[in-house]
């Protein structure tokens, strides 16, 4: 029988540690497939983030490094710099990308670093509990924000994506979602294009995934990627921003 | 054959030092009284095919070094001590990581902002690992620009042979002073590193790392650490002795202190005084074995920039056979010639 | 026709799959994994069209399209 789907070489054969339905899973193998669709396996390096995919690295057959949190794209300019003709890209959740690492992302955008981005937007904190990350929707329930997120109090959901599209280095960005396999598709082929700019020395390219996290959301795995669709895409419209 | 001197800043003689030492990448962030270090990494790298990058912060710049390192590259960055502060995270994943880097630190008084004077705070947080986490750095303590030029190759051989962030530990006054310098052939063969990342052609992943998740996992790798601790801590102790013979006081300083107290030991010597010098040159690990006097009466007087630090390291060596005493100014007073030759008077 | 494997071991019966599939082709096992879950199984009926819906909204890689 031919295959029409399988497993792709970028990707071990692994099961994860993520919750059922976390969107990461998803993000980690359109990566893997568009690192061997690109055919560019034994040139990749990874930079895994702090936070749910902290071990991101133990799933992907290439080159990793771990960063410290929010370093990711700092480590990944080090790298990038020393070694021009690998392909590296950093894998960042909100926390990592947009509060603790947020001058460095800016920076490393800002001097049109030739790198991807996979922007994780989960809008919550996963891996210490389920806190207010900085794209925590407003009324959006956390642990350190147990009323509903407030203007007043928290501010509001970073729009980092928009922020970054105002640089002159940045060359790329775009917004995606995995709420229908047709949208991962369309997700998966933005990844693509972000390869595809550092391929062609480009600058700095970003994906920014709404990603699903049903165990922080209170929802069952099909209601979370509703949510995404319905009330967080609200705040964080698709498509293509610059 | 006569060799060609030139004259440039120990801030400058790091730099060149590093290049001469095949850097190929350096990131820093402004802050005095270290920023020829920085302006002369952003004028000669390019020349010698290397990368230097003015980063967003001190902790932008130790992760890119970080990255640098991991991707196999001789990297550098440097500071002084408010940015040291900032660069500890970044230090403690190095050291977690097992990456080769160097880091200069050209000391400044503090705590807080503190001033720009030069100092020797920053000893505790140099030679105790400075970071989060069970590690050390080797530090490598200069006294002349000739040395910080010297120091500075060692240094990158070093951290590659042993793969261990190194610290070059100086001041304000080492930093800014002027002294000829004698350069030597650039180092031509640098260390293969399979462990670096370069893409998986024709090989398995390689993954640069800290985390150690699995029970035990954390425990096991810090015992490799502490093991190549051990065997830095027997090879790599460095120090400079003088007139130890007979002596009946002996003088500790190191950097900048040890040049005033070696002109404090030659006016003292020259009118009849037994007074010797002991200039650890690696402040970790410490030169213990240089305490090693069986002379009872003999006392030891540690001169610091600093409210007393090294003088802790000082007394775990000589472990109480010997009294230790302590001459010290901090927040950026430098102890004179002349507060040394009266205090060695009064313990003579 | 095509069919679908589901590594009942990898699964980890989030059911995505069974949303998603046209023909409704996918239920919940009554069967439980090594883990303890509920994993997602095929209907053997003979109208999977392959349209790998299930294999790409899969979070956990576990479903193998063949034709």
């Amino acid at each position: 029988m031919e295959k029409l789907f399988t497993k792709t070489e970028s990707l071990y054969d692994l099961p994860t540690h993520y919750c059922p339905g976390c969107g990461h899973g998803i993000a980690h193998r359109l990566i893997a497939e568009v690192v061997d669709e690109l055919g560019i396996r034994e040139k990749t390096i990874g930079i895994a983030p702090v936070g749910c995919a902290v071990v991101a690295y133990d799933y992907w057959n290439f080159d990793c490094s771990e960063a410290a949190h929010g370093r990711a794209l700092a480590v990944a300019t080090g790298i990038k710099r020393v070694r021009p003709h690998n392909i590296v890209f950093t894998y960042q959740g909100d926390g990592d990308l947009a509060a603790i690492g947020t001058n460095e992302t800016i920076h490393a955008a800002n001097r049109g670093e030739n790198l991807s981005v996979v922007f994780i937007n989960n809008a919550v904190y996963g891996m210490t509990g389920g806190q207010m990350a900085p794209t925590t929707l407003l009324g959006q329930k956390t642990s350190t924000s147990i009323e509903g997120r407030k203007k007043e109090k928290h501010g509001f959901p970073l729009k980092i994506s928009e922020m970054l599209a105002l640089l002159p280095g940045v060359c790329y960005i775009e917004r995606v979602s995995f709420h229908t396999p047709a949208e991962v598709l369309k997700a998966k082929r933005a990844i693509k294009l972000a390869f595809e700019n550092q391929i062609n020395n480009l600058g700095f390219s970003l994906v920014e995934i709404l990603s699903p996290c049903p165990t922080y959301w209170g929802l069952n795995p099909k209601e979370a990627l509703d949510w995404t669709r319905d009330i967080m895409q609200k705040e964080f419209p698709l498509g293509r921003i610059k | 054959m006569k060799k060609d001197k030139i004259l440039i800043s120990g801030n400058e003689a790091i730099a060149q030092g590093a290049i001469d030492a095949g850097c190929n990448f350096y990131a820093g962030y402004p802050i005095t009284p270290q920023n020829e270090i920085i302006a002369y990494m952003s004028k000669h790298m390019a020349d010698s095919g290397g990368v230097s990058i003015q980063a967003e912060s001190e902790l932008a710049a130790i992760s890119m070094v970080y990255g640098a390192s991991a991707a196999g590259a001789r990297s550098m960055t440097s500071s002084s001590s408010p940015g040291i502060s900032l660069k500890q995270e970044g230090i403690s994943y190095i050291a977690g990581a097992q990456l080769p880097a160097v880091i200069v630190n050209i000391m400044r008084g503090g705590p807080g902002l503190g001033n720009i004077a030069p100092s020797q705070s920053d000893y505790f947080q140099a030679t105790r690992g400075g970071g989060h986490g069970d590690y050390r750095l080797i530090v490598l303590a200069p006294a002349s620009v000739q040395e910080a030029y010297e120091l500075t190759r060692l240094s990158f051989d070093l951290a590659d042979k042993y793969r261990i962030p190194v610290m070059i530990l100086g001041d304000g006054i080492l930093g800014q002073m002027m002294e000829p310098v004698e350069l030597r052939p650039k180092t031509k063969t640098i260390p293969q590193k399979s462990w670096a990342l370069s893409g998986c052609r024709g090989r398995k992943p390689n993954i640069v790392k800290s985390f150690f998740l699995r029970e035990g996992a954390l425990e096991e790798f810090n015992k490799t650490l502490q093991k190549n601790h051990q065997i830095i801590s027997k090879n790599e102790i460095r120090f400079e002795e003088i007139n130890l013979s007979g002596a009946k006081v002996v003088l500790v300083a190191y950097g900048t202190m040890a040049r005033i107290a070696k002109s404090a030991v030659a006016k003292l010597s020259s009118n009849g005084k037994k007074v010797g010098l002991i200039r650890p040159i690696s402040l970790w690990p410490f030169p213990k074995t240089a305490f090693n006097s069986k002379d009872k009466k003999l006392k030891y007087l540690t001169i610091e920039m600093s409210a007393g630090q090294m003088v802790e390291d000082v007394r775990l060596a000589v472990n109480g056979r010997n009294p230790v005493e302590f001459l010290g100014r901090s927040g950026g007073g430098v102890p004179t010639e002349e507060e040394i030759i009266n205090k060695v008077k009064k313990l003579l | 026709m095509a069919k679908i494997t589901i590594n009942p071991e990898r699964c980890k019966g989030c059911l995505l799959c069974v949303s998603f599939c046209p023909k409704g082709l996918i239920k919940k096992s009554e069967k439980l994994n090594k883990k303890g879950l509920n994993f997602a199984e095929f209907v053997l009926n003979g109208e999977c069209a392959g349209c790998l819906q299930c294999a790409i909204i899969c979070p956990d890689c576990c479903i193998e399209v063949h034709k």
